[in-house]
């Protein structure tokens, strides 16, 4: 199966035609992964068009997408579920919705398996979206949002080996995890996560992203006087 | 013209807090069809904080974009195959708002491979008029009010480019409304309720300022930051010296300052430019007082007025879709496929590169 895969839960815009085969597993073809925090909404539907040319393909020979359903910074993320959304309405196709630290994770456990993971994501303010996957590559937590402190205090109880993701680069003095690549999610890692459902093509979860923190508003107050008194 | 006669468009637009989606046709004879506007509002998640709150309403976009261009293509009764371009609002207006409709539009728009045209949302507020009352005539005169802008804008023709005469300095007309109905105690968004309620009262009743009205003012530029702030002392003071504050002539006294601006300063723009026709949109364009006003200022000054039907006026999908078949039967080039979402898109800019 031909599979368009997208996410933009990271700082990352990723995308990529990735061939799915039961036995063979996610072979990519074509892949663009642009690290630019500020332009997903620039960059995206470029980068679709780019790695389906590369492919030789058409959108319409896409018989499925996966796409990262976060948790991300919200205003990119949204940018990927939009037009996931959109691009699967417009083709009539499925679109499979994947945690993006289940992409990440894929990528590890497929290079080297057998040890507990813990995926770890820049959330800004000084926070960190986490997962965390077993030796299998199952995950038994998360995703969560929190500040790295309180993440370091909580895996104490826990068997992790090692973490991924850019956000455990950034805050690995205080999680005192070794560090194995990927920083971000791949095409790759995307379709492979989704697998079992793409292949049997299920009926897919609906595409909701994962926010994890509610929006910031304030109901107003009792009205503010203009004149002196 | 001919090659594009029949032409089907699909506007998108997400710059506040509707998700709306429209779908026209271009005839053979200029004129542009109106085939959906479907409309799914946030305003009810945003009526409890007084005011659309940015990410409410981005979230509440996600949601509903699939959803609303289903809707749209229903009941337009147009296949994708049908579609020949797709048009979204670039700008201005609220940047993640923004993001979610340009993204969509450019999947749309590849998956189908039609062209894309990011356009301006002030300028499409203006061309959804020719969907009622037929392609401009001539040079126009465009008013536009709503809660997010306040502009006084001279349209040569609608493919081409737009003069900016004047605009708030401050607050836009219908956040103007919206304050001065909470100070009243009325529902957000306040345009409506102050219209209802002005009914029962005396526009004359308080003499509230008219800013910028000054013999040295900028003729064409509104300011309603000031009207605003002597409502509220004047509700204040009521209240201190322990009289009930009379809600009607309240709301009718501050529309009726609003109204009477501009009007006022619109007709004398059309006079000096020598402009005879007008064209009044955006929400506050519903607003029944303002329609009552420009009709008799714009019947003595010779003016004809243009306004939509409010459903038009208020932000919708149809005048994006509406621009988007002006821009196509011009011959405009597309827009490319790495625009941004620009919250600042200046009105002189009617469609990105
Ligand atoms: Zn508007």
């Amino acid at each position: 199966m031909l599979v368009l895969a997208i996410d933009t839960a990271t700082p990352a815009v990723t995308t990529g035609l990735v061939q799915l085969d039961a036995a063979a597993g996610p072979r990519t073809l074509a892949s663009r992964v642009t690290v630019n925090a500020r332009a997903h909404g620039e960059l995206l539907t470029p980068q679709v068009r780019e790695v389906v040319a590369e492919a030789g393909a058409a959108l319409g020979d896409v018989d499925a997408l996966v796409c990262g359903a976060g948790p991300g910074p919200f205003t990119g993320l949204r940018v990927g579920l939009v037009t996931a959304a959109a691009l699967g309405h417009a083709l009539d196709r499925p679109v499979y919705p994947v945690a993006t630290p289940d992409a990440i994770a894929y990528d590890v456990f497929r290079d080297a398996p057998g040890q507990e993971l813990l995926v770890v994501t820049d959330a800004r303010r000084r926070e960190v979206y986490w997962a965390r996957y077993d030796e299998t590559g199952a995950r038994v937590d998360g995703p969560n949002v929190e500040r790295p402190a309180e993440l370091a205090d909580r895996l104490a109880g826990a068997v992790v080996r090692r973490a991924a993701g850019q956000g455990a680069e950034l805050y690995a003095d205080v999680l005192g995890l070794p560090v194995t690549a990927p920083g971000f999610p791949s095409p790759a890692g995307l379709v492979g996560a989704a697998a079992d459902a793409v292949l049997s093509r299920a009926t897919p979860a609906p595409l909701t992203p994962l926010y994890l923190r509610r929006p910031d508003a304030v109901e107003p107050g009792a009205r503010k006087r203009v004149s002196q008194s | 013209m001919s090659a594009l006669a029949g032409a089907v468009v699909l506007g998108i637009e997400t710059s506040c807090d509707e998700t709306g989606v429209g779908v026209v046709r271009l005839r053979a004879d200029g004129h542009v069809e109106l085939l959906a506007d479907e409309v799914a509002s946030s305003v009810d998640e945003h009526a409890r904080f007084g005011g659309v709150v940015p990410e409410v309403a981005s979230r509440a976009h996600l949601e509903a974009m699939v959803p609303t261009v289903r809707r749209a293509m229903e009941v337009a009764g147009v296949r994708p195959s049908d579609v020949d371009a797709v048009a979204v609002t670039a700008g201005p207006g609220l940047a993640g708002a923004l993001l979610v409709g340009v993204a969509a539009a450019k999947a749309y728009a590849t998956a189908w491979g039609v062209p894309l045209y990011g356009v301006n949302h002030l300028s499409a507020h203006v061309a959804v008029d020719t969907l009622e009352h037929g392609p401009l005539p001539g040079p126009a005169l465009a008013l536009l009010v709503s809660g997010g802008h306040s502009s006084l804008l001279e349209v040569a023709d609608l493919a081409g480019p737009v003069n900016q005469l004047g605009a708030t300095i401050d607050d836009a007309a219908g956040e103007a409304f919206d304050k001065v109905a909470r100070l009243l105690g009325l529902p957000f968004p306040g345009g409506p309720h102050i219209d209802r309620v002005a009914r029962e009262g005396d526009p004359d009743a308080i003499a509230f300022p008219r800013g910028l009205t000054g013999p040295h003012d900028p003729a064409y530029d509104f300011s309603f930051s000031g009207l605003k702030t002597a409502v509220a002392r004047w509700v204040e003071a009521a209240e201190r010296a322990g009289r009930s504050v009379p809600v009607a002539d309240v709301a009718a006294s501050f529309q009726e300052a609003v109204v009477d601006v501009l009007t006022a300063k619109t007709v004398r723009a059309a006079r000096e430019r020598g402009v005879d026709h007008l064209i009044i949109g955006g929400g506050v364009a519903a607003n029944s007082r303002l329609r009552w006003m420009a009709e008799q200022r714009c019947a003595d000054a010779g003016i004809t007025l243009r306004v939509p039907r409010p459903k038009l006026c208020t932000d919708n999908g149809a005048m994006v879709a509406a621009l988007g078949a002006h821009l196509l039967a011009a011959g405009v080039e597309q827009s490319s496929w790495d625009i941004p979402a620009d919250p600042g898109l200046h009105v002189s800019e009617i469609v990105m590169p």
